[in-house]
């Protein structure tokens, strides 16, 4: 119990820690499927990151650093409400610098920053299903899977090519991992796609709503469908950042006016912090 | 169950039962490498059901089905995995429904649709893909500008082809079919008859088809069953039988009295 | 140069403070306290606790107080509290034959063992605001006494199970297993009939209003009369490992619909009546009705029946029944998806640059 809150640490009595927990253990078992779990219901909405939020919950120890993003930001409201209810909670220190942090929670974007052994990347997931818009019921979508039955999902590649002369699809780009499940990577954009391969880092993926959990262990292999004469590939903005200058990174359009004025700035705002410190400091010597 | 050696498909003595009285009772033959074996009756005569229990797209209720695949071995169709069975349904059979929107996504290009097999079973080179697409296209006779249309843009003649397309690029050994000319004009009709008779003699098919036209079992089917309530009547090579059918029930069906 | 927005925590401060003021209104009007809400507004109490899976009338009142009386605000509040509950123990079956019945009308019969009670119901007042209500104060006229019928009051369906006339409902066979429990365990399809019953009692009372009225009007229609509706206490057992029997911890107000609805028969089955059956805590008629509709349609597969409609859809029904999800999920697009939106952006600049070029060439 933490003391001054009345509530568990992080929350989750320990028995539906232990839960989660033997249902991440299956998860990194089996990278790419996804485990039903008994998600619980959460002082926050579903759809809000009530999965990873949990998945946190049961990774989190009293060491640990907590970071929250949001859009790859640590400020916007969602990730600020989220890292305070850990911080009241489990009353764990927290931080915005992506290389302090020993668990990371995000929704829609992987820190620019590498990452390293040391950490847990925690994604919010909406929707863990991949097949979903193409087949509806959990029935079928289940057996698709245990077959590795994916045509359909090539065939909507393939359909893309042959209509708009490329891959549609700018964000939740499927991917396989480890060479057998076809997994959602969340939303994330797929400039991030790249990110999930290979990764030191443990990747851990909670569903509140659909209460599903799933893994990427670190160091796996995940590849971004495609055709072997189509590749995938990344889109870079084409712009640099309107305040740091990285040409690298993935860019936030910010609406100037209403006169079509635009800039172009880091959606990580730590990796956008950290260089513009490291430019003061190259200035100043 | 026996099967003989060099037969492709065996069933013996496969049941349905709908619980109306209709179904299925004990049928049993076999099919030959290139042979174009159709099956006629009165509608409710249980050939239509027979065809989805060939299909897999209804269980038996008893009875048995043998396969020999293209390796040569001998498979039980009705215990096989459900893995196995998927590959087996989208490499070496196919099956053309009646109506082509049962057997097309409707919402996917004429290529995607033929190319889908490919796809399923690994294909990941998007030019080869539409390369077979296109040429599948012309063989059907389809113009392969419309490789871009969706099925939806297509006529009913064209639908029925462009699911025959989707069917044969895999180079399945046995097909079955279902009315494949019901619902289309007669000009349309006579077309896609010819066009499926050249087929299946080209690449040498097996066939099991289902038909309430006796003209189209003349035209494409080398041996015929004549189904009633259920049951195979009559059976024996297809001129043999609309010529000088044994059966009182087959008489009628031939000299038209009764409306298949 | 551009400085990018920040302050997310003063935001979220100052939103809470504000709502808490809206949440008042008015410092002159006194406040409400959670008696009034329970005694006064019961009907709001009762769905509450019957969505929240909570059987607690004064939380509930609290939960729509906290809500300013959005009664699915009310329902997630208590929800949450409900998930950090521990599980003592489950009850054993409740007993609606033994009800202390407040009231019980059945369509079917025009009389039967025990009567009809029409108790305190809505039906047959006419809807004309009622003004006097607008004056506090009043006093209220004292309801008729009856003296309590002598008897037992059967419950009607199964007055016609004992003449065969109405399928029988088998209990599991084992009945020792434990109850299934989908807020303990994943749901997964097919859920079977325990865990649609309990999906319903909890699911959104509009949700469910909905989907029996689409089969009334033919998306799965299966011919339904209201066999039996009952309201009124029963008794909650436990039983107590230690104790070797059952004790009572208390009385709950139930309300139950059983519908009578045709079946055909089949190769197997002769012709005989099916049931729906709804029930949910409180005074929820309107609840228990559409859910014993939506229950019998979901039978549909099970009775041989084609599935045409919605209602008749397990997967569809039970994973878009609960409001707590439906609300979270649709409320999430108000988070923001700058970075989505970015790669939708810029992909649809360069279909649409690709498209223009291709046209001037």
């Amino acid at each position: 119990m933490s003391e001054d809150s009345g509530y568990n640490f992080a929350y989750l009595d320990e028995q539906t820690k232990r839960m989660i927990r033997r249902a991440l253990l299956k998860a990194v078992a089996v990278p790419g499927y996804q485990v039903p779990f008994a998600s619980r219901e959460m002082p926050l909405p579903y759809g809000w990151g009530t999965g990873g939020i949990q998945v946190t919950a049961a990774v989190l120890g009293p060491d640990d650093t907590l970071k929250v993003i949001d859009q790859g930001a640590d400020d916007t409201t969602n990730a600020v409400s989220i890292r305070r209810f850990f911080a009241k909670t489990a009353g764990v220190a927290t931080t915005t610098r992506t290389e302090e942090a020993s668990v990371i929670q995000t929704r829609h974007r992987i820190p620019e920053t590498p990452l390293s052994e040391k950490q847990i990347l925690v994604y919010q997931v909406p929707i863990p299903e991949p097949l979903r818009w193409l087949e509806p019921r959990e029935a079928e979508t289940r057996a698709l899977h245990a077959l590795g039955d994916y045509g359909v999902m090539q065939v909507e590649l393939y359909e893309d090519i042959a209509i708009h002369g490329k891959i549609k699809r700018a964000y939740d780009y499927p991917v396989e991992v480890a060479g057998r499940y076809l997994t959602s990577p969340s939303p994330i954009p797929k400039f991030d796609n790249p990110k999930l391969s290979d990764c030191p880092a443990l990747q851990l993926f909670g569903a509140g709503r659909e209460k599903r959990i799933y893994a990427i262990p670190p160091y796996t292999p995940v590849r971004s469908l495609d055709f072997e004469d189509h590749p995938f590939a990344v889109d870079h903005p084409g712009h640099p950042c309107a305040i740091c200058g990285d040409t690298e990174s993935f860019l936030d359009e910010i609406v100037t006016d209403d006169a079509g004025g635009r800039i172009f700035v880091c959606s990580d705002t730590d990796h956008c912090r950290a260089r513009q410190e490291g430019l003061a400091h190259d200035d100043a010597a | 169950m026996t099967m003989p050696p060099d037969a492709i498909l065996s069933a013996r003595d496969l049941r349905f039962d709908y619980g109306n009285g209709q179904g299925v009772r004990g049928v049993s033959f076999d099919l030959w490498p290139g042979d174009v074996l159709g099956i006629v009756g009165e509608s409710g005569s249980g050939k239509t059901t027979l065809l989805k229990l060939l299909g897999g797209l209804l269980a038996p209720s008893g009875g048995s089905l043998s396969y020999r695949d293209a390796s040569g071995e001998l498979l039980d169709l009705l215990a096989l995995p459900e893995a196995r069975r998927r590959h087996l349904a989208r490499t070496e059979l196919g099956f053309v429904h009646q109506n082509p929107r049962d057997g097309l996504r409707l919402a996917v290009t004429a290529g995607g649709n033929v190319g889908e097999r490919l796809m399923a079973t690994g294909g990941r080179h998007y030019g080869r893909i539409r390369q077979s697409a296109l040429d599948w296209l012309t063989r059907v006779e389809i113009d392969g500008a419309r490789i871009d249309d969706r099925p939806t843009q297509f006529s009913g003649g064209m639908q029925q082809r462009l699911q025959i397309a989707r069917n044969l690029v895999s180079g399945p050994r046995l097909v079955l079919m279902d009315e494949p000319t019901g619902g289309l004009d007669v000009s349309v009709q006579a077309r896609l008859l010819d066009l499926l008779r050249s087929l299946v003699a080209d690449l040498g098919l097996s066939v099991v088809i289902v038909t309430h036209d006796l003209g189209v079992a003349r035209l494409l089917a080398d041996r015929l069953m004549v189904m009633q309530g259920g049951r195979v009547i009559e059976e024996g090579l297809t001129d043999q039988v609309l010529d000088d059918p044994r059966e009182p029930y087959t008489q009628l069906l031939v000299s038209s009295v009764l409306a298949a | 140069m551009y400085v990018a927005v920040k302050g997310g925590e003063a935001a979220i401060d100052a939103a809470r403070a504000w709502l808490a003021e809206e949440r008042r209104g008015d410092p002159a009007v006194p406040e409400l306290t959670l008696d009034q809400i329970r005694e006064q507004l019961g009907l709001a109490v009762d769905r509450v606790m019957a969505e929240a899976s909570l059987h607690d009338p004064d939380l509930a009142a609290l939960a729509l107080k906290q809500a300013q009386g959005d009664v699915i605000e009310a329902v997630f509040l208590l929800r949450a509290y409900r998930t950090t509950l521990p599980r003592f123990a489950g009850s054993l079956p409740v007993d609606t034959a033994d009800m202390a019945v407040e009231r019980r009308i059945s369509a079917t019969f025009k009389d039967l063992p025990g009567g009809q009670i029409l108790g305190p119901t809505y039906d047959y007042t006419h809807r004309l605001l009622d003004f006097a209500l607008a004056a506090e104060g009043g006093a209220v006229p004292v309801a008729p006494q009856a003296t309590p019928g002598e008897g037992a009051m059967p419950r009607v369906l199964e007055l016609l199970v004992g003449e065969g006339l109405m399928e029988r409902e088998v209990p599991p066979e084992d009945e020792s297993g434990p109850v299934p429990d989908l807020t303990r365990e994943p749901l997964s399809f097919p859920a079977g009939r325990p865990l649609r019953l309990q999906s319903m009692a909890r699911g959104d009372e509009g949700f469910l209003l909905s989907l029996g009225y689409s089969t009334q009007r033919g998306y799965g229609r299966n011919h339904p009369f209201a066999g039996e509706i009952r309201q009124g206490e029963v008794s909650v057992e436990v039983e107590v490992p230690e104790l070797g029997f059952a004790v009572d911890i208390g009385d709950i107000v139930l309300t139950e619909c059983q519908s009578v609805n045709q079946f055909k028969g089949d190769a197997t089955r002769p012709a005989q009546f099916t049931r729906g059956y709804g029930l949910v805590f409180g005074r929820g008629e309107r609840k228990a009705m559409a859910m014993a509709l939506v229950d019998r349609a979901l039978r549909a597969e099970e009775l041989g029946e084609a599935v045409q409609g919605p209602a008749q859809d397990e997967e569809f029904v039970l994973s878009h029944a609960d409001n707590v999800e439906a609300s979270g999920f649709v409320q999430h697009l108000k988070l923001p998806h700058y970075v989505d939106f970015q790669a939708e952006l810029q992909l649809v600049r360069a279909l649409r640059a690709k498209a223009l070029k291709e046209a001037a060439e």
